[in-house]
């Protein structure tokens, strides 16, 4: 099903030319620009594959490239991730059944053959963080490369229909959707060379040179060489533990606004929501705004987690939050069907008689992101953990640079923070590597002090705390 | 303060009454409506403070709770079209009735004269009201619509949001 009707995207706008593709060889209309998953579960298709050892039924999950949840076989080559690979006209595609081999005839790719692109600056991830320091750096005069492995730019606020907090000055009272254009229209009128549908896979260097290899459309090696990278590779979500925590139709709260608000896809008819932090509270409320059922939302902790006045909004729609509650399993037939949700006590245990079944056919987790640190951690920059943001982090100094010269991190793959911290934190990093490259004059470094009293601002009241706490295991001091 | 609020996710109107001071009854009856944020948690946000033209938003540090000068406030809306977390309304006494002005981010999106279900802070419809006043997204500055309704008096500190009937 997709929607047609939205208070905040024009949907019609956004919907390319009308395509056929094949699942399991029956026709299937979806439209040029939308990625293959996301046709399937318009259509109606939610299992995409079959779980390698016990052939579990198995769909959706982060829809953004990062969990494999999606992997299919698309014109007879498996390990498709399906969510970020767009549809072409006839393509064929099946369900994959647990581990498959490449076709004896396929030819991979040779290092002879990859594409070189050469600049100052190389950026991975064109979300709030790495367009802010492509935007940055390239204001200074440095040539700036910049590549994401989604087909569009912006990151997560691409699916932001509600508006940011902050300053005005840091795009407080406009919507995500909206921040996204502004970013995107800005970095292309500054030249930033922009490589979409291009996953960074490994980041080598020599001396002061840098390399970052890269897969095009699961097939083309690229080459991007520079003297300074930035890695602003965001986050990805959490999962929990409950008895069928893989059926589909258990996705990550970012997964469903991906569906929704990017796409125009109806997620389901009925939603329960696993956590009430930001990120779960907002979804409700885009839930709502696009005509879906939100049940409830469970939270285990005793208080809701998001900003007061988020909940605030969902509640005065008649959405039940139910704190101190989890939920104990999934239940249905190669799809959700319902959920069991119970009270819990102070040890977390679930009070006996308070079970209750919830008819959903969409279960959304938002039990928190960890950032996405694996290029970091490969180039071998340092990392420690601090669980006040997230889990495993890469230890960096105040201009966002690792403890690897020339190799700078931004935004939540430096910590789960906000979109305004991610982007000042872009700032400074792009900054910081116009500088490294010689390319922005001294008096840059005074925009560096700027962004970071902006955050130190930022960050001063009660939901900064833990932030500063988890910065000081981070922080390398000089 | 207890912070009880944190644990349902709404405020009661004698919690917020803990949080910050409400408008005098004439001032309510005054000759604008004034301006009654529902922001009582410290989060790093300052759009209302920054748009009044009146400087009638008090708030020294980003994440200080935002405190209005009714006497100052003019009734201008523009807090309530640009608030990123809708917490604005503004509340205006006219004889036994009363005008409430809030955002309205759903669809449909009501029109001037439609009737409507009035809904308090939890979602529960406690009545009926009139729309008397109608900013369409276009012409907000906080690109949020903001309506306002009439509605009898009583109901001024319940109802924070409308459902639109649609036949």
């Amino acid at each position: 099903m997709r929607l047609e009707e939205h208070p905040i995207i024009d949907f019609s706008k956004r919907r390319g030319r009308k395509v056929t593709i094949y699942f399991e060889g029956k026709p299937i209309e979806a439209y040029e620009g939308e990625p293959i998953a996301e046709a399937l579960h318009a259509a109606g298709i939610r299992i995409l594959n079959y779980s390698n050892e016990t052939q579990r039924p198995r769909g959706l999950f982060c829809a953004i490239g990062k969990c494999s949840s999606c992997l299919m076989v698309v014109n007879g080559i498996p390990n498709t991730r399906t969510c970020i690979t767009l549809v072409e006209d006839g393509m064929k595609i099946e369900r994959q059944k647990g581990a498959q081999n490449l076709p004896r005839d396929y030819k991979p790719p040779e290092w002879k053959e990859a594409e070189k692109h050469y600049g100052d600056v190389i950026i991975i991830g064109g979300g709030p963080a790495g367009l802010m320091a492509a935007i940055k750096a390239a204001e200074k005069g440095a040539k700036v490369l910049l590549m994401d492995e989604n087909p569009i730019l912006g990151g997560q606020l691409v699916k932001q229909t509600h508006k940011f907090f902050g300053k005005r000055e840091q795009f407080a009272g406009v919507r995500g959707i909206k921040i996204a254009e502004i970013l995107e229209e800005e970095a292309r009128s500054k030249e930033v060379e922009i490589h979409l549908e291009t996953s960074a896979v490994g980041i080598f260097q020599n001396k002061n040179d840098k390399l970052v290899v890269a897969i095009r459309k699961n097939k083309k090696l690229v080459e991007f060489h520079g003297k300074a990278v930035i890695v602003a590779t965001g986050a990805m979500e959490k999962m929990i533990p409950f008895e069928n925590n893989d059926l589909p139709g258990i996705y990550g709260a970012g997964a469903i606004q991906t569906l929704m608000n990017t796409y125009g896809i109806e997620p389901g008819k009925r939603v329960l929501i696993v956590g009430a932090g930001n990120v779960g509270v907002i979804l409700a409320y885009q839930l709502k705004q696009a005509g879906v059922d939100v049940v409830a939302i469970v939270e285990a902790l005793p208080r809701i987690g998001s900003y007061f006045v988020q909940a605030a909004k969902v509640r005065r729609l008649g959405i039940p939050i139910y704190t101190r509650h989890t939920i104990l399993r999934a239940e249905g037939d190669g799809k959700v069907e319902r959920a069991i949700i119970a009270q819990i006590d102070e040890n977390w245990q679930p009070i006996e008689g308070t079970e209750r079944t919830l008819d959903v056919d969409v279960i959304a987790l938002s039990v928190g992101l960890r950032p996405s640190i694996e290029l970091l951690h490969q180039a071998g920059a340092q990392i420690t953990y601090a669980k006040e943001l997230g889990g495993y982090v890469v230890r960096h100094d105040d201009r966002m640079e690792t403890t690897v010269r020339g190799l700078f991190v931004a935004g939540d793959s430096s910590g789960i923070e906000e979109a305004t911290t991610a982007m000042l934190e872009g700032k400074i990093a792009g900054v910081a590597a116009a500088l490294l490259v010689g390319k922005a004059s001294p008096e840059a470094y005074n925009e560096i002090k700027k962004a970071q009293q902006d955050l130190d601002e930022f960050r001063s009241g009660p939901f900064g705390k833990h932030i500063i706490e988890g910065l000081k295991k981070v922080m390398i001091n000089e | 303060m207890s912070e009880k609020y944190l644990e349902r996710g709404y405020i009661t109107l004698e919690e917020l009454k803990e949080t910050i001071e409400l408008p005098t009854e004439e001032r309510l009856e005054g000759k604008h409506p004034v301006a009654v944020p529902e922001c009582p948690q410290r989060i790093p946000c300052t759009p209302c403070k920054e748009i009044c033209p009146v400087n009638a938003i008090k708030m020294d540090n980003p994440n200080d709770i935002p405190i209005v000068d009714y006497d100052k406030c003019i009734g201008c809306t523009l807090c309530v079209q640009i608030c990123p977390g809708l917490a604005f309304f503004m509340i205006h006494y006219k004889g036994d009735k009363a005008r409430v002005t809030m955002p309205h981010e759903l669809l449909p999106v009501p029109k001037r004269g439609d009737e409507v279900i009035l809904l308090n802070r939890v979602g529960e419809e406690v009545g009926k009201g009139k729309v008397v006043l109608v900013i369409p997204r276009e012409k907000s500055v906080g690109d949020t619509a903001v309506i306002t309704v009439e509605m009898p008096k009583e109901l001024a500190w319940d109802v924070r949001a409308v459902k639109v009937v649609v036949e």
